[in-house]
């Protein structure tokens, strides 16, 4: 499996993540799979609503956010694939509080930035047996 | 029968299937059927007997959290959907 993202998404993506900072932000992934082959086609940017004081180590969507978006993929002939969020001073590594809300068949890219900078990326897919996440790799087109 | 919409990374356990039609009067009940038809679904969805905290069961604009829970009644042409909460954070 790898994950084709363009170099113009990646930079929004850091864009965004650095606009959060010092608290954590993320979106929905857009696109196609193929495959052992995910290509991400759009980025959606989604508010945080986890509890203010606990952002900076937590992120949260609301039930309704997937609804929409969902929805909005149907629409566009394209599927919900995945979500991105960033792990501000932090490695791009999944927590066991990541593990515990994850989905098989989704992918997870986590963007690490330290000291406002977006300085790495990386992509997680969960285990069907929800034991851990194995890394997948990305090609930055 | 009751119909219940699978969220897009779930539909590989059913066999890529939107929409799966599932017998039972209540929301437990419904889950109990779905799951018994596609026992993959099982361990992503519950957590023992619970449904794990970041999966939600939708009627309508409804979250059966704030309605009777997994005990509540549906109509026999109902239309349920399994909506992820999603959620993350740092080490």
């Amino acid at each position: 499996m790898r994950v084709i993202l363009s170099s113009a998404l990646q930079q929004h993506i850091f864009e965004q993540m650095e606009a959060t900072y010092p608290n954590e932000g993320g979106g929905f992934l857009l696109g196609q799979v193929d495959a052992k082959v995910v290509t991400i086609e759009d980025i959606i940017q989604v508010e945080n609503v986890f509890a203010e004081e606990e952002q900076h180590h937590r992120y949260a969507m609301t039930p309704q956010d997937w609804i929409r978006l969902e929805d909005e993929a149907d629409e566009r002939g394209l599927s919900l694939i995945g979500y991105y969020h960033s792990h501000p001073d932090s490695p791009a590594i999944p927590s066991e509080y990541d593990r515990e809300h994850a989905l098989p068949n989704f992918v997870y890219i986590i963007t690490s930035v330290m000291m406002a900078r977006a300085e790495d990326m990386r992509v997680w897919l969960l285990r069907a047996d929800r034991s851990a996440f194995d890394s997948v790799a990305l090609q930055v087109s | 029968m009751a119909k219940i919409r699978i969220p897009t990374p779930l539909r590989a356990f059913t066999d890529g299937a939107a929409n799966i039609n599932v017998a039972g009067g209540t929301v437990g009940e419904a889950l109990v059927n779905l799951v018994d038809q596609h026992p993959e679904l099982r361990d992503h969805l519950f957590n023992d007997d619970e449904l794990r905290s970041f999966v939600n069961i939708f009627i309508d604009d409804e979250d059966i959290r704030f309605l009777q829970g997994l005990d509540t009644e549906i109509a026999v042409d109902e239309s349920l959907r399994i909506i992820p909460s999603i959620a993350g954070g740092r080490l």
